[in-house]
């Protein structure tokens, strides 16, 4: 079971080593790559309704399509693309922050992966099977029940397949932090990518199951004549949207709190200071994720629960700015006096910072109840969620993949280019989404179609047009630069950016066992200490000995295909139920194969290590 | 060596997280089990909001019976009990009496599973109380009928186990397998106390 064999590989091996890959490095190319796929898919979504709306009562696309667009834009950037690109950065990192040769569930990480992109292939499938889902990527009841197209159906059992790898994939990070941390490392020198992904972690196991709940009534209702959101037979439509926000908003948390970790590694490592109030960062970390459980009803503001409902959740929603504060302030703090590089991913961070402090100080404004009936439903609710998410969460993304690039793949992206990619993104930002605050304020409802001429909306849309024009030219540079930079294939060393934390310490990209010695973690940021204080390279904890590794596995890849076949089946009934059997079938064999015959994995033996020489810590 | 966790016999006294694979299984089920909680929660939430809306159908009060429920509880229970004696029998490395406790576990889950179809072909035949009658009919089958669903789960997942394992006895890489299986088991016991109070209880004099 050596890797060495696979070193001269030709297409057909390497894509049956992605197909039966579990090893965590591995997973993260393939997140990156399914998530920036869909991430360009929704993109030209976005410009679709952009292009749509550049000038009042324009043709370019119809109604209908308008509609299937919007939905399709919204829906897979926020599941087929952040949240696999968040992934992706976990992968990537995570197990090598903490000291871990491996995540605690190889097997499950990669059956998360498969199953995501079978849910994303699934429902982008509706394209071509009668019409994408129209009803908003809320999926709002009855509105949801009423739609013709099995568009809705293709929505809830895609998201359904996608929403089990999440889980499963949260579950995975969960074990891996608290069993799977190298000796010295204890929670509190845990790097903060690690805690926030922790906590998202929890966030993505307790939010998730909620989705899950409310797909299988969704489906119940259009494809088993289940009457939950019918009130002809007693049903409440209410009930769609308490399931869908309890998840919904512990989502948006999940998206922001990685980000938030991000840049908490890259502002101290180019201001060289270590991260200014670190305890009050977890703390606040810890109080984001717990306030961010009892605020969903602030999306339901206008439903009408009484002013004490509402009330209550308006006081929590606007609590959460405390702790968003402090972070806000130990960012700030971080920078305060050090000797600041301006790096690309430094960058993104100052560029982050006052984008989300608005897109934050917007989201107050919304939580006031009172307020928010006369904001609710309008561009300034488009405005402020672009401002969060974009803002916060593909900035964030952004910058890891560029400061994390040479972990993942050896090479460097060239610094101009990114600086390219960051100014046409972010200026185009700003001018996309801005302006659309006011468009809100004037009274333009999100979500339709076309606006008419002469009411104050047309210069501020055509703004908001070229700028989507510039994020897409940024975009496109950013492209350019990975195709450029993997032709060139030029190395580098180990630490490029001279940085604080365990990942840097180990060859870009790191061996297949991460670390050849569980190192020894002497302190926060355990690298820089090395260097502070000792020679640069971290010690390790145990003499060389042989290393545990999971065998490589095909069946993730079955698991997820049974799923989604048996889709299919149950969508489209009578005949099609075949499908169904067949790929329930498959699913339940592959489960039972993995169940049944043992895989304790293979050894790498310590004389092969020698062999290869120095190269593990430093 | 990775070898030797397939050995049978000297097993330490906690055979399930002896092994580091053991410790994360262990501690990711239960997890998964926190987010299954969660699952039944939002479908309790559902069902307590529906339960009155039973339109032209049936009401809860009319058609539950306590008795043939009261049985089923008391089946499931002892199921669970009979589930203890087994990861009693494991940590004992008894193989031979682990695997009596288990099919005994397992022949309950069957008549609680029995009982469960015939109280729902019941319902169907006797008082016209389909998935489709009211919104109330529509929460009660599903909340019920997952819980059901997890416990044809759970009987499918323990009978592979013992089957898979009946020739080699205990050791390091399936006493994990044994022991998070009856944690499954006591959570779907636990699901259906709950499910006893608020669906039958509550239904029946609420």
């Amino acid at each position: 079971m050596s890797t060495t064999a696979d070193k001269k590989a030709g297409f057909g091996s390497v894509l049956w080593d992605y197909l039966t890959t579990v090893d965590h490095k591995k997973i993260a190319v393939l997140y990156l790559i399914g998530g920036l796929f869909f991430f360009i898919l929704g993109g030209l979504q976005a410009m679709l309704i952009r292009i749509q709306l550049i000038v009042p009562d324009n043709e370019f696309i119809s109604a209908q399509f308008y509609n299937e667009v919007l939905t399709m834009h919204g829906t897979t950037m926020i599941f087929l693309a952040a949240m696999p690109l968040i992934f992706a950065l976990m992968n990537a990192v995570l197990p090598l922050q903490i000291g871990a040769r491996d995540v605690a569930f190889p097997f499950i990480n990669s059956l998360g992966f498969w199953l995501f992109l079978f849910g994303g292939i699934f429902l982008n499938i509706s394209w071509f099977a009668g019409g994408a889902p129209d009803v908003g990527w809320t999926a709002y009841a009855p509105l949801s029940l009423f739609s013709e197209s099995h568009g809705v159906d293709y929505y809830a059992i895609g998201l359904q397949i996608a929403g089990f790898g999440t889980l499963m994939g949260g579950i995975n990070f969960l074990v891996t932090v608290i069993n799977m941390r190298a000796p010295g490392m204890t929670y509190m020198r845990m790097p903060l990518f690690t805690w926030t992904s922790f906590i998202a972690s929890v966030l993505i196991l307790f939010a998730f199951p909620a989705l899950t709940v409310g797909l299988f009534l969704l489906t119940f209702d259009r494809l088993f004549e289940g009457n939950f959101f019918d009130p002809e037979m007693g049903g409440n439509v209410i009930i769609w949207e308490h399931l869908f926000w309890i998840f919904g908003h512990p989502e948006v948390y999940i998206l922001i709190l990685p980000a938030f970790g991000v840049f908490s590694e890259i502002i101290p490592t180019f201001s060289k200071k270590r991260l200014f109030g670190y305890s009050s960062m977890v703390f606040a970390t810890i109080l984001i994720a717990f306030l961010g459980f009892m605020v969903w009803a602030h999306h339901m503001f206008t439903v009408g629960l009484g002013p004490i409902a509402n009330s209550i959740f308006s006081v929590a929603t606007m609590a959460i700015a405390v702790p968003t504060g402090i972070k806000i302030f130990n960012w700030l703090f971080t920078m305060w006096g050090g000797s600041i590089r301006l790096t690309s991913p430094m960058v993104f961070a100052l560029g982050f910072i006052p984008t989300f402090t608005i897109g934050g100080m917007t989201g107050v404004m919304l939580g006031a109840a009172a307020a928010d009936f006369q904001y609710h439903d309008t561009y300034f609710v488009v405005a402020h969620f672009h401002y969060v998410i974009v803002g916060g969460t593909i900035l964030g993304i952004f910058a890891g993949i560029i400061y994390w690039w040479p972990k993942m793949f050896g090479t460097m992206l060239n610094e101009k280019l990114n600086h390219w990619f960051f100014w046409l993104f972010f200026i185009g930002f700003h001018l996309t989404f801005f302006f659309q605050h006011f468009l809100g304020l004037m009274g333009m409802p999100r979500r339709y179609w076309k606006f008419l001429s002469d009411q104050g909306l047309d210069l501020f849309n055509l703004i908001s047009t070229i700028g989507a024009f510039g994020m897409a030219f940024g975009t496109i540079v950013f492209l350019i630069n990975v195709v450029m930079t993997q032709m060139k294939g030029e190395k580098v060393s180990a630490d490029p950016w001279d940085a604080r934390t365990l990942e840097w310490a180990i060859p870009s990209p790191p061996p297949f066992y991460n670390f050849k010695q569980e190192p020894l973690v002497r302190g926060l940021d355990p690298l820089w200490v090395e260097k502070m204080q000792g020679d640069g390279k971290i010690k390790p904890a145990e003499p060389l000995g042989d290393i545990h590794m999971p065998n490589r596995s095909f069946v993730p890849f079955m698991i997820s295909l049974g799923l989604f076949i048996a889709g299919f089946g149950v969508m489209y009934q009578g005949a099609m139920w075949v499908l169904a059997v067949i790929g329930f079938g498959i699913t339940a064999g592959s489960m039972l194969h993995r169940s049944l015959k043992d895989d304790i994995g293979y050894h790498v033996h310590k004389e092969e290590l020698e062999e290869e020489g120095d190269g593990s810590n430093g | 060596m990775a070898e030797d966790v397939l050995k049978s016999g000297n097993l330490p006294e906690n055979p399930e997280r002896a092994t580091l694979e053991g410790r994360n299984k262990f501690m990711g089920f239960w997890f998964f089990l926190g987010g299954e909680t969660v699952l039944f929660a939002s479908l309790f939430g559902t069902y307590l909001a529906l339960r009155n809306s039973t339109v032209d159908g049936p009401t809860g009060q009319e058609i539950f019976g306590l008795g043939l429920v009261f049985l089923m509880t008391v089946i499931l229970l002892t199921s669970s009990l009979t589930s203890v004696y087994a990861m009693y029998h494991m940590k004992n490395n008894d193989f031979k009496k682990m695997q009596l406790w288990l099919g005994i576990t397992v022949v309950l889950g069957f008549a609680f599973l029995g009982l469960e179809i015939y109280e729902f072909v019941h319902y169907v035949n006797d008082y016209g109380f389909g998935f489709t009658t009211s919104a109330f009919s529509t929460a009660f089958y599903t909340l019920v009928g997952f819980h059901g669903a997890h416990v044809a789960f759970g009987l499918v997942w323990i009978i592979s186990l013992m089957i898979r394992n009946a020739k080699r006895g205990l050791n390091l890489y399936n006493a994990p397998k044994f022991y998070i299986a009856s944690l499954y088991w006591h959570f779907i016991d636990v699901v259906w106390v709950f499910i006893f109070t608020v669906v039958y209880l509550m239904g029946k004099v609420g």
